[in-house]
């Protein structure tokens, strides 16, 4: 026997209006990437609301910590020091525990590991860039990094990214899966964006920046952000959990 | 004014931009050792059920020009019918691969088991697929699709049966290559664009 508020009628559909426009041009990588043609829609189906699950015996105990799990724990990375912490909810405004959450940036400098970036600020020995983490059962996650450096990319003919961290999160389904970015309170290259600006709504962009946290920094150690991030939700009528639950 | 409703809205999506492969894929990115166990190498975890197979592909961009960037998710059933989690599915199955076009080639593999056929609601029966998201720089939300193969009876599938131009089925449909192999490429924009999913 499930519960009765457990996850079980077909995923709400999307609400496209809130997401970027898949064609942009001031985005120009998009203009050759984004479909032309009109996405199938359907009602969800076992393939989008079944999903992979992850235990805590994949991760490493480092693996939320990216000042310290470059290096094992041998030396910190360099930059100002923060704590990113959030929750993970759904639609139905009900948390979503024990999901997958990783993340990955740039160092303080702007700079990335990766093979394909060739940005001439320097990489930090004690830096790699990533991290991960599963939610707790109120749907809480936290790391601890260093906030990125803002970074200039090809483009327009000065183009920068702001200051930023890239999210991934699972949910409990396939079709909850989602990839965003988390900016920074008064980062004033957040409006010089043009991939922040494929988000036309503004008030929806807003909820990509996360505020200072002051209830959550420590002293004489690290600064806090808060980034609530929602998936989306699963239907669900007192009718349908009755059949279902019967 | 009207009544307050209690639900909130999705977080918008932001493109996973050209080092998605650091977060998710580090042995790809170079970065191999971040983790200890990572994620998605593969859906097989050991001794599986069903038929092994190897599906070979890219994605190609509207000028025809294979991505060389592409992360690409790939979920599924075991080779019964049965979603890892289910009661009775293949407990050497684990569902999800995470894999990229090769950097050099623009070329992906995904090394899976073939998926069997599945039941959803009301009794309604799918033709055997792998559900795909991708992902790479200039792509502003995850794109869905489906694998189908060539070798399946997927005259009653409910999805492919809702597409109204029929030779555009054809986008989601492996074909064989030879034994256990197949060829699936995806179109992201042109001529032969691959039906994406709103689902
Ligand atoms: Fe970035």
């Amino acid at each position: 026997m499930t519960s009765l508020i457990k996850d079980q009628g077909p995923l709400i559909p999307r609400n496209r209006a809130i997401h970027p426009a898949p064609y942009d041009p001031d985005y120009k990588t998009s203009v050759a990437r984004s479909p032309n043609l009109p996405l199938l829609s359907m009602e969800s189906s076992p393939s989008e609301e079944t999903g992979p699950t992850f235990g805590h015996g994949k991760l490493g105990a480092l693996d939320n910590n990216l000042i310290l799990n470059w290096t094992k724990g041998a030396a910190p990375a360099v930059g100002e020091r923060i704590l990113m912490h959030g929750r993970v909810l759904d639609e139905n405004n009900r948390p979503v525990p024990h999901t997958l959450v990783e993340i990955w940036q740039a160092n303080a400098g702007g700079r990335y590991r990766h093979k394909k970036d060739t940005y001439f600020a320097p990489l930090d020995p004690n830096f790699g860039g990533c991290g991960r983490t599963i939610t707790d059962e109120n749907g809480h996650y936290e790391f601890l990094t260093v906030r990125p450096g803002a970074y200039p990319w090809p483009n327009r003919a000065n183009d920068w990214r702001p200051m930023h961290i890239h999210i991934s999160v699972y949910g409990h389904s396939f079709g909850q899966r989602l990839i965003t970015q988390m900016y920074f309170e008064g980062d004033p290259l957040i409006d010089h964006c043009p991939i922040a600006a494929t988000i036309k709504d503004r008030s929806q962009l807003d909820r990509l920046v996360a505020p200072l946290d002051f209830s959550k920094s420590r002293p004489l150690d690290f600064l806090a952000y808060k980034f609530d991030i929602v998936l989306r939700g699963r239907r669900q009528t007192m009718f349908e959990n009755k059949m279902e639950g019967m | 004014m009207v009544q307050k409703l209690d639900v909130l809205q999705e977080s918008p999506s932001q493109t996973a931009g050209p080092y998605v492969h650091i977060g998710l894929m580090p042995s790809h990115a170079g970065n191999a050792g971040a983790y200890e166990n990572e994620i998605g190498l593969s859906p097989i975890d050991g001794d599986v059920q069903g038929e092994v197979i190897e599906i070979t592909g890219s994605v190609f961009d509207g000028t025809g020009w294979a991505l060389r960037d592409a992360m690409v998710e790939s979920w599924q059933c075991d080779g019964n019918g049965i979603f890892p989690g289910q009661e009775g599915a293949d407990p050497n199955f684990n569902g999800l691969c995470r894999f990229a076009a090769d950097a050099e080639s623009g070329e992906f593999t995904l090394r899976t088991v073939k998926p069997g056929a599945v039941k959803g609601r009301g009794g309604v029966m799918s033709a055997p697929h792998i559900s795909l998201w991708v992902v790479a720089r200039g792509i502003n939300i995850g794109l869905n699709t489906r694998i189908y193969f060539e070798d399946e009876d997927n005259a009653n599938d409910p999805l492919l049966n809702r597409i109204e131009q029929r030779p555009r089925v054809d986008t989601l449909i492996a074909k064989k290559t030879g034994e256990g192999k197949y060829r699936f490429d995806i179109r992201l924009q042109g001529d032969r664009e691959t039906v994406f999913l709103d689902i």
